[in-house]
């Protein structure tokens, strides 16, 4: 690893003060992926903000919307009582993240910026657009089994590799964020983006800027909730794909329904075609099987990865008909 | 008499110099330099690479299994080779490196986390635990017992960090059920495939209900 300077900022806006244009200056949380990143020379900094100190922890229950610090720990959010009550689809997908040790470490503005997982991004040897512009896709033909199905281009096919962003987009969250020109809202959906010619850009946040909050308004996606996380072992792996469902039963008649995937995507990808399909229909396992495939529709294999197309409806069914089942 | 055994990079009250002393007498060093035989000296004691050594260093105080160090460290430290390195606390394992394996698994301030992904210059005044801090003389810990008579290992290199993860999954009260514990342990990998009693030993020692 090459070395580095760090300074501990103080305040968000002297965090952001000392951020320079180009990417020789970054911030750092958690360091689980920063760290990792820069063991492998996939990023070389030559100064890092570590932005610990900042007042960013909470976790608070305001009126209409919960509010989580950007600072605040995976292990915190994902073990806090109140969250497991009122958002228990966030504290399923953050529990199925990593592992116990990187969810003490790693917090929740780190897990929305954590790179992508393709191993041509992480190989410095390999061609990759996202790490070097106009470098190449080597997954497009390559070895591409974890890659995406949904929203690619000729450019990359990497997924984004969050579990908690999937519960998040899925739940309308929105994020706040600090920059020069001052604070800003994004709506989480729109936070990651797709790769399009500039895959190197993972996500609309501007040079310079601080995420410092998430927001979740409240809703009544209390009980009929899952996290479905289809993987190579049970546990401590990345999703080959995953399904966030959560339902508002009446009657077994699903009044209202948030659905999204990880593993699919450069962006935690929301189904809402299949969402308004759902509404108004009496939960069953044929109409389940119906949101299942109509969830896939669109989706395109690369070779490795085509079995994503079935896995995925098949999640998709199974992951409603566990939380209908709730 | 054993003569106390000092770490190079280790700054003692006695010896401590601040950074402004420092450039003071480097400031001498370059006035020295002008003269040609001292240039040699410098070159011989390699002055020049100790002082870009020492400029490119941070000042770190940590408690590392109840005994307090004042270092000065590079900034690319990690907390895994701070321990390995220049502690020479060989107990904790670096077994991947990126944090894939859990062998590097400490507690830090009471919380288990990987050493290899920590920047140890961000561990300001922490207090560590590592697997040599929890026995208690030749007593050993509960937990380091139960791996013992459950056969909790085969090679051993990933046993440290089973351990430590063990103690926190308890204390953390997620080992209440076998499933609970294998997937709170699932950050551990034994690539020798000791899981089992693994998770016996960490079970043992949950209902022994001793204090951790």
């Amino acid at each position: 690893m090459k070395n580095f300077q760090i300074i501990k900022a103080l305040s968000s806006s002297s965090a952001v003060a000392s951020i320079t244009k180009d990417t020789s200056v970054m911030f750092i949380a958690g360091g689980t992926n920063l760290v990792d990143l820069m063991k492998k020379n996939v990023v070389a900094p030559d100064k890092l903000i570590d932005i610990n100190a900042l007042d960013l922890k909470k976790i608070e229950f305001l009126n209409g919307k919960v509010s989580i610090g950007a600072l605040a720990k995976n292990s915190q959010v994902a073990e806090d009582q109140s969250i497991k009550e009122k958002l228990p689809l966030l504290a399923l997908a953050l529990a199925a993240g990593a592992s116990q040790q990187i969810r003490h470490m790693a917090t929740v503005g780190g897990n929305m910026l954590q790179r992508t997982r393709c191993p041509y991004f992480y190989n410095t040897d390999m061609p990759c657009n996202k790490r070097v512009p106009k470098s190449g896709c080597g997954a497009i033909g390559g070895t591409n089994r974890m890659a995406a199905v949904f929203g690619t281009s000729d450019s990359c096919i990497a997924v984004h590799p969050s579990d908690m962003c999937v519960a998040l987009a899925a739940l309308d969250a929105t994020v706040l964020v600090e920059g020069p020109k001052g604070k800003r809202q994004i709506n989480f959906t729109d936070f990651h983006r797709l790769p399009g010619n500039t895959p190197e850009k993972d996500n609309t946040l501007e040079i310079r800027e601080l995420i410092t909050s998430i927001e979740i308004p409240d809703n009544n996606f209390t009980k009929n909730v899952h996290y479905l996380k289809v993987r190579d072992r049970s546990s401590y792996a990345f999703a080959l794909v995953s399904v966030a469902v959560a339902l508002e039963l009446k009657n077994n008649v699903i009044s209202n329904a948030k659905l999204a995937m990880g593993g699919v995507a450069h962006k935690p990808w929301r189904l809402t075609e299949t969402e308004d399909f759902l509404k108004g229909k009496t939960a069953s396992e044929d109409i389940f099987k119906q949101a299942g495939k109509l969830g896939m529709k669109g989706a395109r294999g690369y070779g490795d990865n085509d079995f994503k197309l079935t896995l995925g409806a098949n999640a998709i069914t199974e992951a409603l008909t566990i939380a209908a089942s709730k | 008499m054993a003569s106390k055994k000092t770490n190079e990079n280790e700054v003692t009250p006695e010896n401590s110099n601040s950074r402004r002393d420092f450039i003071k007498k480097s400031g001498l060093f370059t006035a020295l330099a002008l003269t040609p035989s001292t240039l040699v000296v410098a070159s011989e004691n390699k002055w020049d690479e100790k002082i870009a050594e020492y400029l490119e260093t941070v000042p770190l105080s940590i408690e590392v299994n109840g005994k307090k160090h004042n270092l000065n460290i590079e900034p690319r430290t990690t907390l895994l080779d701070l321990l390995r390195e220049q502690l020479q606390l060989t107990g904790t394992k670096k077994g991947c490196d990126h944090g894939q394996c859990g062998a590097c698994t400490v507690h830090v301030n009471g919380t288990r986390i990987l050493s290899c992904l920590s920047l140890a210059t961000m561990q300001q005044n922490a207090q560590v635990t590592t697997i040599e801090g929890l026995s208690k003389g030749k007593k050993l810990h509960p937990m380091q017992e139960a791996f013992i008579k459950n056969d909790g290992f085969q090679c051993g290199y990933c046993t440290p960090g089973q351990i430590m993860s063990g103690i926190a999954c308890i204390k953390e009260g997620h080992a209440n059920s076998r499933e609970e514990i294998k997937e709170y342990m699932s950050g551990n990998i034994c690539r020798c495939g000791a899981y089992h009693n693994i998770v016996d030993a960490i079970t043992e020692v949950k209902e022994g209900g001793k204090e951790l």
